[in-house]
């Protein structure tokens, strides 16, 4: 009877996810469609505040799969074997955030069809340049690393019958045997690949922090501390990430699982707290005298129009609350799992507040009455469309990570390690 | 020798109309046309002390192009006393590269300050600074903006990807982004002006289909491809108030060289170090 009702609750779950995967659809594709036929018309950014939402998603999504892929990694190198189960996964969670941000970023260009220019004419003076390529190595690292850790199941998924036998066959280029020799040269691989993982990941994640910080001409962004906060809120919003992802999907709900979800919450509580020191520091120095260049705007970020953005959503919905569940229902993994949920999906308020204060300031004062265009302001609210796009980004990577989930060996390969 | 004009002859030159300027102006253009096609670029005679100060800018333009590319350093001066905050370097500008809406190259920037009965209006026309050190170049991650010898700051439109790292690192917001959008798009149909090609860069640039410069980073470029055809930047010759100034620092007798020695020039931000090739007097 017990088993039945949580069936039949975990099927009504799996609908409300259905149908919000299939709103998040069709919203998506409209705004897919709005950006292939129509460009950048129906976006709210302009010339003045130019990075807008998709530029936010970006650095968000390629937060979460650094920070992802890190804090596995770290804890593999750091000898946790207690989270090795969960290696495979967070290297899936981390590939597929990293195509997130990628198409972020891809439809905010204006040239689309250009983006290889950055691979054939790089300036490797720009820091935007070196991240590229960075996130290039990053990615390949990933895909093989992925590879190889799901070869040996998927060797063993190549014999059934159907489309899983099918898809396996074809992830394996059609080599479905593998020797003891191949598996062990795999496994050496994967350790090589996972030290180099770790300092390209950082080298990457901090670079995205320095494309910001190193531009002289915003304040707000000119801290050398912005590839650090980078970097501490890439582990924060990934680790939370992975703490809901395993909580809530990991199949067997055994005390193996409630360990696993209850430690990686404990990390990402002290990682969260690390960020809001670090956060602390960035605000309250610039602020402390009630001058300066970036006291105005910051007051912004705090008082203004859209304070909500970094009171409710940041400080309340992503901080507060989760640090109140790890804290004082930290053992309790499903908590520890909304804990996580909420801090990684509001993580997306800090990077909101990144990109975009800086922006909405003249660089030069009488600049915002100086021409009148709707292109030509200092205000900025993302447009229905933008966020149609992001729905895209999202409906894409819930659509690759269900396809994993359901038809690669990603968990079975996990509970094996 | 005092070349700049005075501001009683000035008001005198306001007063006058307009058509009166075109004509000087196509005088001045034709005029050149004519040296061209002759000797390249020619400067001729010098005009006399009392022409008008765009006669002098244009010979020792056309003087300054005989020499190497890089033996040239292009300067704006802006007399912000001059400025009457008319719009007209504006409109020009936006005629003369055909800039479409959210594309600005110069803007001029009105200011109100002061309290009632003591207030005052200052209007700062803002082109490109053309930094000596700029901060937008440096960003390109594909190399598609850089200083030429000249010291003037462009974009190739063909290589840039349109990420807008450049407009971001501009500390005077003088980049702005082509969005593909015209003026009368809504109304019955679009005028035929904005499908003209601008002829930035000495190419012909016409705006459809989402090519570029549509979907690039756009900025002032002092008007290339009027400079080096012998002419001054459209700002230059359409200011009423002769409030802008253009030339060859390197020419140590240009009426720029003169100007950014006086001891009331300013430049926007300083401190940052770029180094801006134009120059306010105050």
């Amino acid at each position: 009877m017990a088993t039945m009702t949580t069936d039949k609750r975990k099927s009504g779950w799996a609908g409300v996810a259905a149908f919000v995967w299939v709103v998040l659809a069709v919203l998506g594709i409209q705004g897919l469609l709005g950006r292939l036929l129509q460009g950048h018309h129906l976006a709210n950014y302009g010339s003045y505040v130019t990075w807008g939402l998709w530029v936010a998603a970006y650095i968000y999504f390629i937060g979460l799969s650094a920070g992802a892929f890190l804090l596995s990694s770290l804890i593999y190198v750091a000898g946790m074997k207690r989270f090795e189960k969960i290696g495979v996964l967070a290297l899936f969670v981390s590939a597929i955030t990293l195509v997130m941000a990628l198409l972020s970023i891809w439809f905010d260009l204006g040239h689309m069809g250009r983006f290889y220019y950055i691979y054939i004419r790089p300036n490797f003076g720009s820091m935007m340049a070196w991240m590229v390529w960075l996130y290039t190595a990053y990615f390949l690292l990933v895909l093989t690393e992925l590879w190889l850790a799901l070869r040996p199941g998927l060797v063993r998924q190549a014999g059934e019958e159907g489309f899983k036998g099918k898809l396996a066959r074809l992830l394996l280029f059609g080599k479905t045997s593998v020797t003891e020799q191949q598996l062990a040269a795999g496994k050496r691989w994967l350790k090589i690949l996972g030290g180099i993982g770790v300092p390209l990941a950082i080298s990457f994640h901090g670079g995205v922090g320095a494309l910001f910080a190193t531009v002289v001409a915003r304040p707000y962004w000119h801290t050398p501390l912005y590839p650090i906060l980078f970097l501490t809120g890439a582990l924060a919003s990934g680790g939370a990430l992975l703490a809901a992802v395993v909580a809530f999907l990991w199949p067997k709900k055994d005390e193996e699982w409630a360990s696993i979800v209850t430690g990686i919450g404990r990390i990402v509580l002290g990682i969260l707290l690390f960020d809001l020191l670090l956060e602390w520091a960035e605000f309250s120095i610039a602020m402390w005298y009630s001058v300066g260049p970036e006291y105005e705007l910051m007051m912004r970020v705090l008082f203004g129009e859209y304070w909500y953005v970094f009171w409710v959503f940041h400080i309340l919905l992503g901080s507060l609350i989760p640090i109140y569940l790890f804290v004082r229902k930290g053992n309790n993994p499903i908590a520890v799992g909304v804990g996580g949920l909420l801090a990684a999906v509001t993580f997306m308020a800090v990077r909101l507040n990144i990109v975009v204060p800086a922006l909405v300031e003249p660089q030069l004062r009488g600049l915002e009455w100086s021409y009148r265009d709707d292109r030509l302001l200092f205000e900025y609210l993302p447009s229905w469309f933008e966020w149609q796009v992001v729905f895209f980004v999202v409906a894409l990577g819930i659509a690759i990570f269900y396809v994993g989930y359901r038809w690669l060996p990603i968990v079975r390969t996990s509970e094996e390690a | 020798m005092e070349w700049a004009i005075s501001r009683r002859r000035l008001l005198s030159r306001v007063t006058s109309s307009a058509l009166a300027f075109a004509i000087s102006s196509a005088a001045g253009v034709m005029r050149l046309s004519a040296a061209e096609t002759k000797t390249g670029f020619d400067p001729g005679e010098p005009p006399p002390p009392d022409a008008d100060v765009l006669l002098r800018m244009q010979y020792e333009l056309r003087k300054a192009l005989q020499k190497p590319v890089d033996q040239r350093k292009w300067v704006m001066v802006i007399d912000l006393r001059k400025c009457v905050g008319c719009h007209a370097c504006t409109i020009g500008c936006v005629v003369e590269n055909k800039l479409p809406p959210g594309v600005v190259y110069r803007p001029v920037i009105e200011e109100e300050f002061g309290t009632y009965p003591n207030v005052g209006r200052r209007f700062i026309p803002r082109p490109c600074m053309q930094c000596q050190n700029p901060p937008c170049v440096p960003v390109c991650p594909v190399n598609a903006t850089w200083k030429r010898p000249d010291g003037v700051i462009i974009i190739d439109y063909e290589k840039c990807i349109g990420c807008r790292y450049c407009i971001t690192a501009c500390p005077y917001n003088a980049r702005t982004f082509d969005f593909g959008e015209y003026f009368t798009d809504g109304t019955p149909h679009r005028a035929p002006y904005e499908e003209a090609p601008s002829f930035e860069y000495g190419k012909k640039w016409y705006r459809k289909n989402e090519d570029s410069p549509i979907g690039n980073a756009r900025k002032c470029h002092f008007c290339l491809h009027r400079v080096e055809k012998g002419q001054l930047p459209m700002c230059a010759t359409t200011c009423i108030g002769r409030a802008t100034y253009f030339g060859d620092a390197n020419d140590p007798d240009s009426l720029v060289s003169e100007l950014i020695a006086k001891p009331n020039v300013m430049r926007l931000k300083e401190e940052l170090g770029t180094d801006p090739h134009v120059y306010y007097l105050t």
